[in-house]
């Protein structure tokens, strides 16, 4: 009988033994070791680290395992647990420039110093399904050469703004940098917290709407300028000590895309830059992230605006997948209050309009 | 990574808490308005309730007593998550009575049982902007608040009048606060907005994914909008509850087989609970006595 909305607790206490049970699988079968996922499965442990905003392999791969492999859970549940850490500074930039590089490519030049260095890529395999893998078979170790750490390659933007092509990095101005998870957010945004929300974004919405771009919607013409993966040095400002202390190195993909620029009243024709930083080895998502940039840039390079891509509430405001799921996801939540207050309104709706299509039918047999 | 990571009181830490408390008094300060401020990422998704948690943690003490509602029920599936989240990380007493609470964290009810002086309700806001669903552009929004312009508001009113021959919204129906600000009121009934106006408890709500805070003080003028010859009217059911007989309450329709029979009962189970034990009895609840 009216049983059904009482025990709840009990139902949910229930619930999540149960999916603890699930998790785990078939009992016979070694459990999967956080190692494991951080070794094996490492591009998911680094898109749960872009974009739980949080550079930690050990707790993603956690994070990823009890989820169950869902991502965008495991985003989740790292991005609740970075929240309750305390801050205790804001590192100095990043110098990507110095980069120990893994990878390395130019679409923009066929040579250029420091050379194209393809690196662990999945770019021109073959996409056949490799059935050695479903074994455990031996991979030969890789050969180790030794590079000159002190002249690392330049960055291709460096290059162009040479002759004054490209736009150049360009400052903050003021000494504030914007802080995404500190201050509500407000539009216009400048481009710094822009920059910030793009790279939590969603990957797959970024995307999409990358790809909306390329298809004519805000249509921009880029040019890979330069994608580099690799290592770069954390360091910290501590008021006592007059030098920066080195926390550690994080792993980053950098994309620059280049596009084309008639000029304007404000600026001189000259190529310019949209930018993707994301933790970990991500070329999908740095060049999405890159493409929204520069389609978010629009308004300030005084060009034509009105695609989905350049209106930057839109993209902003719907581009964090833990917002989004949460929101969507609420729709299994009880409405029923809700639900009655419609019910009744339609229902009384529609006496009304049974009673009108009566008289109407009395009126015209009476005509008739 | 091993051990059990360490939360501070109602899970929050002091900065944020001053930092949403802030928030609070400023939304006090200016009723109805909607203060930006930093939500931050909760143990739960956002959604299903991160505005009012927040509010809660940061403005609960050791000695408060704590009621959840989801519905108006004490039991429905969020409301013991977010209870338990709260006896979790406060140890704070808890209760199913609506005037034992200090502070009661409601999701689309105000409960039936009049709120007293001292207490304090926290709504949960899905969408905090009453003229979203007409201009969905933050930046426009704000600049129509700010203007007091409030015309596109009445104009959609008038429309569903025109169409409908009343006005079509049956929760979320917009109210205006102290004469000034057009105000979402959280998806309640329209049947709850007359418990807003002149509420001696604090009213607040909070919107996490949003990131806003909006407040009605103790006894103030809140006014469902309406028209001259269309002044606003609640929904009346007209039957009272199966279960405990009261009248005027607002009921849950449940469906009993696949026969269309219909039971109708109270969504706020502790009002209802509360009668039962008074010794009311409502027709269902007299069947089934019989039948025992």
């Amino acid at each position: 009988m009216y049983v059904a909305v009482k025990g709840g607790e009990k139902a949910i206490a229930n619930a999540h033994r149960l999916l603890a049970d699930r998790r785990r699988g078939n009992r016979d079968l070694p459990a999967i070791g956080l190692d494991q996922i951080v070794e094996q499965l490492a591009l998911g442990v680094d898109r749960v680290m872009a974009e739980g905003s949080l550079y930690d392999r050990e707790l993603a791969a956690l994070a990823l395992r009890q989820a169950r492999g869902d991502m965008i859970e495991a985003i989740f549940l790292l991005r609740a647990y970075r929240t309750t850490l305390s801050r205790f500074g804001y590192s100095r930039p990043i110098e990507t420039g110095e980069m120990r590089i893994e990878r390395r490519i130019s679409a923009t030049f066929k040579d250029l110093p420091g050379g194209q260095l393809l690196g662990p890529t999945f770019d021109y395999t073959h996409r056949l399904l490799d059935p050695s893998l479903a074994g455990d078979e031996a991979i030969p170790e890789g050969e180790r050469i030794s590079v000159d750490d002190a002249s690392p390659p330049p960055r291709v933007s460096a290059l162009l703004a040479e002759e004054g092509l490209v736009e150049e990095d360009g400052s903050v101005e003021g000494d504030h940098i914007a802080d995404i998870t500190r201050e509500p957010q407000d539009y216009p945004m400048g481009r710094d917290g822009r920059l910030q929300s793009l790279a939590r974004g969603d990957e797959g919405f970024l995307l999409a709407l990358a790809y909306s771009t390329q298809r004519g919607f805000g249509r921009s013409h880029p040019f890979a300028g330069e994608i580099r993966i690799g290592e770069v040095e954390v360091e910290l400002d501590v008021p006592e000590l007059d030098f920066a202390v080195p926390l550690g190195r994080v792993r980053v993909t950098e994309c620059q895309m280049i596009n084309q620029f008639k000029g304007s009243a404000k600026a001189p024709p000259q190529f310019t830059r949209g930018y993707g930083l994301v933790f970990g080895q991500s070329e999908r998502k740095a060049m999405a992230m890159a493409l929204c940039d520069r389609s978010l840039r629009a308004g300030e390079l005084g060009e034509e605006t009105g695609a989905p891509a350049q209106d930057e509430e839109f993209v902003l405001s719907h581009c964090d997948n833990v917002q989004a799921t949460g929101f969507v996801e609420h729709l299994k939540l009880p409405h029923y209050v809700d639900f009655q207050a419609e019910l009744d309104l339609v229902r009384r709706m529609r006496a009304v309009h049974e009673a009108e299509n009566e008289t109407a039918e009395d009126q015209r047999e009476a005509a008739e | 990574m091993t051990g059990e990571p360490f939360y501070n009181f109602a899970y929050l830490d002091e900065q944020t808490k001053r930092m949403i408390r802030r928030a609070i008094l400023k939304a006090i300060a200016i009723p109805g308005y909607q203060v930006p401020f930093a939500s931050r990422e909760m143990p739960m998704p956002y959604g299903w309730g991160t505005g009012g948690v927040q509010v809660t943690a940061a403005i609960i003490g050791r000695d408060d007593v704590l009621k959840v509602i989801d519905q108006g029920a004490d039991d429905t599936t969020n409301a013991v998550s977010i209870r338990a989240f709260f006896q979790k990380v406060t140890n704070v007493a808890v209760t199913t009575d609506t005037g034992a609470a200090t502070i009661i964290q409601t999701r689309h009810r105000i409960p039936e049982h009049p709120l007293i002086d001292g207490q304090i309700i926290v709504y949960q806001v899905p969408i905090p902007e009453p003229l979203r669903f007409l201009e969905p552009r933050e930046t426009e929004t704000r600049t129509m608040h700010a203007l007091e312009e409030y015309g596109l508001m009445h104009v959609k009113l008038y429309e569903d009048i025109a169409r409908h021959g009343e006005i079509a919204t049956t929760y979320a129906y917009p109210v205006k606060v102290e004469g000034r600000y057009v105000m979402d009121p959280s998806p309640t009934p329209k049947f709850d907005n007359p418990k807003m106006h002149m509420s001696p408890a604090l009213q607040l709500f909070g919107a996490g994914r949003e990131r806003r805070i909006y407040a009605i003080p103790p006894y103030s003028d809140v006014v469902s909008l309406d028209f001259d010859d269309h002044p606003f009217t609640v929904q009346r059911f007209d039957k009272p509850c199966a279960l405990c007989g009261g009248d005027d309450v607002y009921l849950d329709e449940v469906i009993m087989d696949d026969r269309g029979t219909r039971m109708f009962v109270c969504s706020d189970t502790a009002h209802c609970d509360g009668r039962r034990s008074e010794g009311h009895v409502g027709k269902q609840a007299a069947v089934e006595e019989a039948r025992r």
